[in-house]
């Protein structure tokens, strides 16, 4: 047994590392985010090629989701018609919580150039909207950058979400 | 052939229907003269009488009357005009109180084509040609959505790109581009109710308008601040994961690494 016996005061440091549970699940969150995989028009183009080889979302801990159940972040990418929205609320409010939604370029931040009857004029009238990414449509990269403003947002909110309710309505 | 120009500085405030846009003149009309189609029109006039027929733009048109489409299009469509390419309607509900309704027809065989048209009051119905063509179905079930015609004897019509619980035409030239009052509330109202129309607040249908510092809808590229905060003026850096040095991750120290000269 003496044999085997670890001198952690010496050699290499104690395995012990102090820090608060906030820091420590923030950490975890922020380095998996699960995307929903929400394409509804052009800027779907942009949010597949960010998760092909070229631009590769995987390095962030983001992997593309079909599921709301097993999704963490709603990027809404593209046109959302009104015939549409009732169904993002639904699958917004089957996804678990923690949760937080990416409005993915301009016809989703605002309605953009579809000033019609037919488009919902920003999803933020839907669902309660994290991060606003502007472009028509945005290149990938900037999809990525929005994705670090997410993570950053993250770390610095508490882990207990019941302090801060994020709905509207 | 362009119009001469008028300066546009107020055309925002005039209304829509001022002669903003090039109006084209009428094309000629001629008489039909290639000798298949002209024996389809005289087919045509014999057994059913048309209004009128001639070549526009190289393309031969008939006009009918709206009560007899069917037999008019099944006569064509045994004469070798196959496939149905497009039909719909056109609003002229402001001119003469009616809707146009025309089929473009195409031959594959006999390399041409052919435009049917006919007129309709606005409450008229018009008899569904979905049985001659498959193609008809959905066609008429969109100009059905879109216009509010209705097509008799048809299998399955009902709305096909608007939701089934909504309320006019949006097509026709009444109808504002906007939307009107059910339009505008229409997912307010389907997802959250009518009485929540007061906490969500109008759309905002200037999609132009960028405030910088209403930091709840905008961002400023490289002076982010968090939702809903005072917007500032300095720059807010990028920061990285290991700047911000949680615990769990080590800086990089390049003089523990060790860089090799050359693959083992």
């Amino acid at each position: 047994m003496a044999q085997h016996q670890v001198n952690y005061a010496s050699s290499g440091g104690l395995p012990v590392a102090l820090t608060t549970i906030d820091k420590l699940v923030n950490w975890g969150r922020s380095n998996s985010l699960w995307f929903l995989t929400y394409g509804l028009a052009c800027c779907a183009i942009e949010m597949m090629a960010s998760g092909a080889g070229r631009f590769d979302f995987d390095r962030f801990g983001t992997i593309f989701r079909a599921s709301p159940r097993q999704a963490e972040v709603m990027c809404v990418a593209g046109t959302l018609s009104k015939k549409h929205a009732p169904f993002v609320r639904r699958l917004y409010d089957q996804m678990a919580e923690p949760k937080w939604v990416i409005s993915m370029g301009s016809c989703a931040n605002t309605g953009g150039m579809f000033n019609t009857y037919a488009t919902v004029q920003g999803v933020d009238r839907i669902i309660p909207v994290d991060i606003y990414l502007p472009g028509c449509a945005p290149r990938p990269d900037t999809l990525q950058y929005a994705t670090m403003m997410l993570q950053q947002k993250i770390r610095r909110e508490s882990m207990d979400r019941n302090k801060s309710a994020k709905r509207f309505v | 052939m362009f119009r001469p120009y008028q300066p546009k500085d107020d055309v925002q405030k005039k209304p829509y229907y001022t002669d903003r846009f090039l109006v084209v003149p009428e094309l000629p009309k001629e008489p039909i003269t290639e000798e298949r189609l002209a024996a389809d029109v005289a087919e045509l006039e014999k057994s059913i009488g048309i209004k009128e027929s001639y070549m526009m733009a190289g393309r031969a048109v008939v006009i009918i009357q709206p009560q007899e489409n069917k037999a008019a299009l099944a006569l064509l469509r045994s004469r070798g005009f196959g496939q149905l390419m497009e039909l719909s309607a056109i609003d002229y509900l402001a001119q003469s109180g009616e809707f146009e309704i025309f089929y473009e027809l195409l031959s594959i065989e006999r390399r041409q084509r052919i435009r049917v048209k006919c007129r309709i009051q606005e409450k008229e119905s018009i008899e569904s040609v979905s049985d001659l063509w498959r193609a008809a179905n959905w066609q008429e079930r969109e100009m059905y959505d879109m216009f509010g015609i209705i097509a008799n004897n048809h299998p399955n019509l009902k709305r096909i790109l608007m939701p089934d619980d909504w309320h006019d035409y949006p097509l026709r030239k009444t109808y504002p581009l906007e939307g009107d009052e059910f339009a505008q509330w229409y997912e307010v109202d389907k997802i959250y109710g009518k009485e929540f129309r007061d906490v969500i607040g109008p759309e905002n249908r200037d999609p132009a308008r960028i405030d910088r510092y209403d930091t709840k809808r905008f961002a400023r590229l490289g002076h982010e601040v968090q939702y809903g905060a005072e917007p500032k003026e300095e720059p807010t850096p990028i920061q990285y994961q290991d700047q911000r040095r949680p615990v769990l991750n080590d800086d990089l120290d390049p003089a523990k690494s060790k860089v090799l000269d050359k693959r083992k």
